[in-house]
């Protein structure tokens, strides 16, 4: 692997964890729009909303994670693909406004019907994203994607049997790997009649998805035969086999109830055709525009990486502590248990306020001298300073928490 | 001409485009401004409840974390349009600048996660995470707000003030991102501005609403508290605001000459140049407007006799619109001026009586503060970024060599204002609903004022 290679790594890692991560919380939409009227369509709608509602923002910086990396690393090939691939990508655009959106409003619903509006409306774009997603890849998979500002046809570079087959894949796949973790966690949860809903629905999504699989290698040997040539005789083949393997072993596990295993052995499974794919079409990122010509200079290149390494330092532990406690039950479900802490007289001791107006006068004069009046960088570092300086040291002096229980008393004259 | 990535692409549309993008960005800049100041805020509110122990400002801070995560919701999803449209309208940008200033958003994206990650923890650990440890989850969120708002404004500053490249052949070489973003003495102004604007927006917005209250007679201490805490904090960065945005004004007037000639409608390069007061530019001049001798040149340069470059040094086709640009200009600081003014009464009543401004009138200009902040916000946002035009990345790359050359603009553009027009109506309900769930008298104890 050379360093132009390296990002590109980087960006299937990201695509990967989106689809098992934010595709659970897509698929998870799916399941509340099927999920019937009643009590029992009821319950299954909150109980998605609950167990995503905590986590689903940080799965979705996933794709800004791709987006940014592939703009950084490889600029050529995506204003090449964003360009012709537009209108995949409008839909998948406003398919996740919908569902950002609805995830805000299910806050203010009051009543059933409020909320089944709301959820209907993130079902169908929880279907309506991942299908337009999956067809962009398809486009770029089935190479349709020329190199050029929107060089390639708006329509059919998505909207083809790759496309198409690569869409409806990406819909089973988040409706069946939504079905495995929330039968995982109602299984934790012990809530037996949900586990039990989950599991058939596990089954029946995990089945489509590998009827899908299946049917479309007769999809990529019609239509684009290069990259099933990669994956089937070429260096995809071993990835392919493996992602057949834990498909199949993770609805075994399904069916036997181990549903924290399956949820990891369908991970592998989406992880390694993701691998596979990239392992079949490379060196090639699009038709004539190989990886390292793609490629950023190799300043950007070295730049580009240090900063995934050390966001990625950043965002594991703090990601690895958000799942811990949504697993642990302790961000779902459990009743406030906060310990009350022992009282402290005031807010702020109100020794010094006249000094302190004092000082954030004196704070923003000197800014205003240093700002305004001089021009050198030493003198807008120290004004800068100052100002913000006046701005603490300003809240501070006019300790608006007392404020509000000295003006008790004027509140009748107030009226 | 230079040469891109792409050789240059057709496009009917492109005022269109630039209207989408700005649509999508005038959407996004608000939420930007509460995703800046509300978790500051109200870690404040928690804090004063892990030292008193009162629970008002447990009942405070919970209810705006309400707020918080209904607006973060919204921000994800138009953050996330407005990194698709960087691809979608403008391909030959990216395409070609991308090496240069694509790191920043990598890192602002990591910062976005922090973020993420963090609003989870906070929001739904409520009540089950310890109070200090659930205290100690806010910190991320204010300190990646900072971060991210960095990594953005680097790269509006770059495409200001180009550098750490060199454009070969369509290609870009000798590319040092991090000189190009961090290296650039341009962004600091805009950072610290737009890092005030947001406490502004933040801050009049929440105590706006209150203001409401208690001109329908709600004036507990609840709604007190709920008032004085986020118009203290907007005050305090309206009053900053004035010599930030002088230092922004000298800036431009040393690096974008034409723009500052735009903002004050000056056709033609003059010594000691005449500051105007509204009116309207036609023909090369202000007319109707209020003329005050040399003031231009003074606050420009710092000398009444300083010479101000005009618009007729350069070509008509690299001119921006400049009555778009003056009067979103003249806008910004008329609001700004106002704001301070409302922020002067407050400190000074505040520090002078010891209370909250008695006077109907002050809570009436403070329920039109809130949205009057937001019309400022975008009038200086349109003020920078119309004012560059027709450059996207100054004096390297023209808007109109930028842009997608993908048909179907002004249908996307119409069906995204349709969508936003709709997450607008959901949002104003939204907040309508958690504004209007009662509060629990016995959450407001101790001493408890009538409500």
């Amino acid at each position: 692997m050379r360093l132009y290679d390296v990002p590109l790594v980087f960006a299937l890692i990201g695509l990967g964890l989106y689809t098992v991560l934010a595709g659970a919380d897509f698929g998870g939409g799916f399941w509340a729009l099927t999920a019937g009227s009643g009590p029992a369509g009821e319950r299954i709608r909150d109980y998605v909303h609950h167990s995503v509602a905590a986590v689903w923002e940080a799965n979705h910086v996933w794709l800004i994670f791709v987006l940014t990396v592939v703009w950084t690393a490889y600029p050529v090939a995506f204003g090449s693909i964003a360009s012709t691939l537009s209108v995949a990508l409008i839909i998948a655009g406003f398919g996740i406004i919908v569902r950002g959106a609805a995830y805000a409003l299910r806050s203010g619903t009051s009543s059933t019907a409020e909320t089944r509006v709301v959820d209907t409306a993130s079902g169908l774009s929880s279907v309506l994203a991942p299908f337009a997603l999956g067809a962009a890849i398809g486009g770029i998979a089935s190479r349709r994607v020329p190199v050029g500002n929107a060089a390639g046809n708006l329509v059919t570079s998505w909207l083809n049997p790759v496309g198409t087959l690569i869409g409806a894949l990406a819909v089973a796949t988040c409706a069946y790997l939504a079905a495995v973790y929330l039968a995982a966690d109602a299984a934790r949860r012990e809530e037996h009649d949900l586990t039990r809903r989950f599991r058939a629905r596990a089954l029946g999504a995990g089945l489509a998805a590998g009827a899908i699989a299946l049917g479309g290698v007769v999809v990529l040997h019609a239509d684009a035969h290069p990259l099933y040539h990669g994956l089937v005789a070429g260096d995809g083949a071993p990835a392919l086999i493996l992602s057949v393997l834990a498909g199949i072993c993770a609805l075994g596990l399904v069916w036997a109830g181990r549903f924290e295993a399956a949820q990891y052995t369908a991970a592998v499974a989406v992880g390694a055709i993701i691998a596979g794919w990239a392992l079949a079409q490379q060196p090639v990122f699009l038709p004539h525009l190989t990886i390292a010509q793609a490629a950023a200079p190799h300043d950007t290149l070295v730049a580009i990486t240090v900063a995934v390494l050390a966001g990625a330092a950043i965002v594991f532990p703090s990601l690895a502590l958000l799942f811990r406690l949504t697993l642990a039950g302790r961000l779902g479900h459990t009743d406030d248990a906060a310990a009350t802490p022992a009282p402290v007289a005031a807010v702020l001791s109100a020794s010094t306020p006249g000094l302190l107006v004092r000082v954030a006068a004196a704070c923003l004069l000197i800014s205003l001298a240093f700002l305004t009046a001089a021009d050198a960088r030493w003198a807008h570092v120290i004004g800068v300073s100052a100002l913000l300086v006046f701005i603490v040291t300003g809240f501070l002096a006019a300790t608006p928490a007392e404020l509000a229980q000295t003006s008790a008393s004027r509140e009748n004259h107030a009226e | 001409m230079a040469a891109f990535a792409f050789p240059p692409a057709h496009q009917a549309y492109l005022l269109q485009a630039r209207q989408m993008q700005a649509l999508s960005f005038s959407v996004h800049i608000p939420l930007v401004c509460f995703g800046i100041a509300l978790p500051a805020i109200i870690l404040y509110v928690e804090w004063c409840y892990l030292r008193t122990g009162d629970m008002l400002y447990r009942t405070l801070a919970q209810r705006w974390t309400r707020i918080m995560v209904a607006l973060f919701a919204v921000g994800v999803i138009t953050g996330t349009i407005l990194s698709f449209e960087m691809g979608l309208l403008w391909p030959n940008f990216t395409a070609t600048f991308g090496s240069v200033f694509g790191l920043g958003f990598a890192i602002e994206g990591f910062s976005f996660f922090i973020e993420a990650i963090f609003i989870g923890i906070y929001v739904y650990g409520w009540g089950r995470l310890s109070p200090r440890m659930h205290f100690a989850s806010g910190i991320p969120i204010v300190v990646s707000g900072i971060t991210g708002s960095f990594m953005v404004i680097a790269v509006n500053g770059w495409m200001n003030h180009p550098s750490g490249f060199r454009l070969v052949g369509g290609k870009t070489v000798d590319v040092h991102p991090v000189a190009a973003l961090f290296g650039n003495s341009y962004f600091w102004h805009e950072l610290l501005h737009m890092y005030l604007a947001g406490y502004m927006v933040t801050g009049f917005l929440l105590a706006g609403a209150y203001a409401v209250g208690r001109l329908r007679g709600r004036w507990g201490r609840y709604e007190r508290t709920a008032l004085a805490i986020p118009l203290t904090i907007a005050a305090l960065a309206a009053i900053a605001q004035g010599p930030v945005g002088d230092w922004a004004a000298r800036d431009v007037a040393t690096t974008q000459p034409i723009k500052l000639a735009a903002i004050e409608g000056l056709g033609t390069t003059t010594k000691g140049a005449d500051e105007h007061l509204l009116g309207w530019y036609v023909d090369g001049r202000v007319k109707y407007g209020i003329a005050i001798p040399d003031l231009l040149s003074l606050l420009a340069f710092h000398n009444p006799n300083a010479t101000v470059q005009g618009l007729n040094t350069v070509p008509p086709d690299r001119r921006p619109p400049v009555n778009v640009v003056r009067v979103a200009f003249q806008t910004m600081v008329g609001i700004g001026t106002l704001l301070g003014l409302i922020a002067v009464i407050f400190l000074f009543v505040r520090w002078r009586h010891k209370r909250l401004p008695d006077s109907v009138w002050f809570y009436r200009a403070l329920v039109f503060a809130g949205p009057l902040s937001v019309v400022a916000l975008i009038s200086g946002w349109v003020t920078t970024e119309v004012g560059r035009q027709p450059w996207i990345v100054y004096h390297v790359m023209l808007t109109n060599q930028a842009v997608t050359g993908a048909s179907g603009i002004p249908v996307s553009y119409g069906a995204l204002a349709l969508v936003y027009l709709a997450v607008a109506c959901g949002v104003a309900w939204v907040l309508r609903r958690l504004a209007r769930v009662p509060i629990d008298p016995g959450q407001l104890s101790p001493s408890q004022a009538a409500g």
